[in-house]
């Protein structure tokens, strides 16, 4: 199963960053091989229409799970028509946390 | 001779000072105004009267799912996020949706076509013999006014001499108002609010290469620092129009200030003669 969670840096010990279409990083988790892929967000500081968008780029990777903090109204629709379930970071987490929690079915689903 | 009324802040007198000089001016020749303030225009307010209407339309992606295999093509392409290509179906978010076509042509499938959607109004109203009121009306909801702007640019083309009356700000707007005029008149007023925002109008203005003139309204006559800054940015201040409690009043029911006080119907053609001096141009 892939999982991506929204990330203020690129390593699995950086923060998970609350936004969904302006977040810096897209961190994508492969539970199977338990192995994480950074991917820079190109949207990050685009001027607008970026929630469809980076939902497309989870659509794209096969992300089925989806970590972060909150979605805007047009992500939301992009994301539910995906059929990607989305669950909210506790603040101030870090990736790795996140996906533990995830794990330990400690999150919040919000979608 | 195409004259932009634009101003970088609100609330400086822009409607006021448009009405007033396509009012005062067209007592001598033809006139056209356009309300391009199309979120919230206002201009009508001063000219009640009859009014025709026309819609303004976008064209729309529409998708034939018959025909589409989700290739991706379309949304890759949109750069504003309009089109997600879902693994079973395609969202479009018409609000994202500039109109600009390129889905349409990128499609391998010919899956999409375009559709029309109502986005706004053109008033157009007779004033009188010389003088012509027409306004752009973006409908509630709407959140790109650009098309309703041209629309109502469009029905004015072919006049000898039009009036646009800018919305504030410097965001697109203000630009395609802007665009293709001969002169744009910046109204501001004596305070620091009206200085900070006229150098960010006059800064739009001087990179589209337009020729522009300062008109300071409600001024106090302290107006030293806006003096200067027009003296040092090459921009001439063509009129003062003064804090009085009789505009004021006359404003403040509706009415045209220069109608009541007559005399400021030839300032406003004096400041028509200056500005084609500048142009160098014919009205």
């Amino acid at each position: 199963m892939k999982m991506c969670i929204t990330a203020k840096g690129d390593t699995p010990d950086a923060q998970v960053e609350e936004r969904f279409g302006r977040a810096p990083f897209f961190l994508f988790h492969d539970s199977e091989q338990d192995t994480y892929t950074a991917e820079t967000n190109a949207f990050a500081d685009a001027a607008g229409g970026v929630g469809p968008r980076s939902a497309q780029v989870l659509i794209d990777h096969g992300a089925t799970v989806l970590v972060t903090g909150q979605l805007g109204g047009n992500a939301r629709r992009a994301i539910e028509g995906a059929g990607i379930e989305v669950y909210q970071a506790t603040a101030g987490s870090t990736v790795r946390e996140a996906v533990a929690a995830y794990r330990e079915n400690q999150l919040n689903r919000i979608l | 001779m195409k004259i932009v009324v634009a101003s970088g802040k609100g609330g400086t007198g822009k409607s006021t000072f448009s009405a007033n000089f396509a009012w005062s001016i067209s007592r001598s020749r033809d006139v056209v105004l356009v309300d391009c303030d199309v979120e919230e225009p206002n201009l009508h307010l001063f000219f009640p009267g009859d009014t025709s209407e026309s819609e303004v339309t976008v064209l729309n992606p529409a998708f034939d799912m018959e025909r589409c295999d989700l290739c991706g093509k379309c949304g890759d392409f949109c750069r504003y996020g309009a089109i997600a290509v879902l693994p079973k179906q395609i969202l479009f978010f018409k609000d994202l949706c500039h109109a600009c076509g390129g889905c349409r042509i990128i499609c391998p499938n010919e899956a999409i076509s375009e559709t029309e959607r109502v986005i706004g109004k053109v008033w157009d109203a007779p004033v009188d013999e010389h003088l012509r009121l027409i306004s752009g009306v973006l409908n509630e909801g709407e959140p790109n006014g650009i098309p309703v702007i041209k629309a109502a640019k469009e029905a004015a083309e072919g006049n000898d001499l039009v009036i646009y009356d800018s919305s504030p700000g410097t965001a697109c707007p203000v630009i395609e108002t802007i665009e293709g005029s001969d002169y744009v008149v910046l109204v501001t007023e004596s305070t620091p609010f009206g200085l900070h925002d006229l150098r960010l109008a006059a800064e739009v203005v001087r990179k589209l290469g337009i020729p522009a003139g300062v008109v300071i309204n409600r001024s106090d006559g302290e107006d030293d620092e806006t003096e200067a800054f027009c003296r040092k940015a090459g921009l001439p201040i063509q009129m003062k129009i003064p804090f009085d409690r009789e505009i004021a009043r006359l404003q403040s029911r509706g009415d045209l200030f220069s109608v009541a006080m007559p005399e400021w119907q030839d300032e406003f053609v004096n400041l028509l003669d200056d500005i084609c001096t500048r142009t160098g141009g014919a009205q």
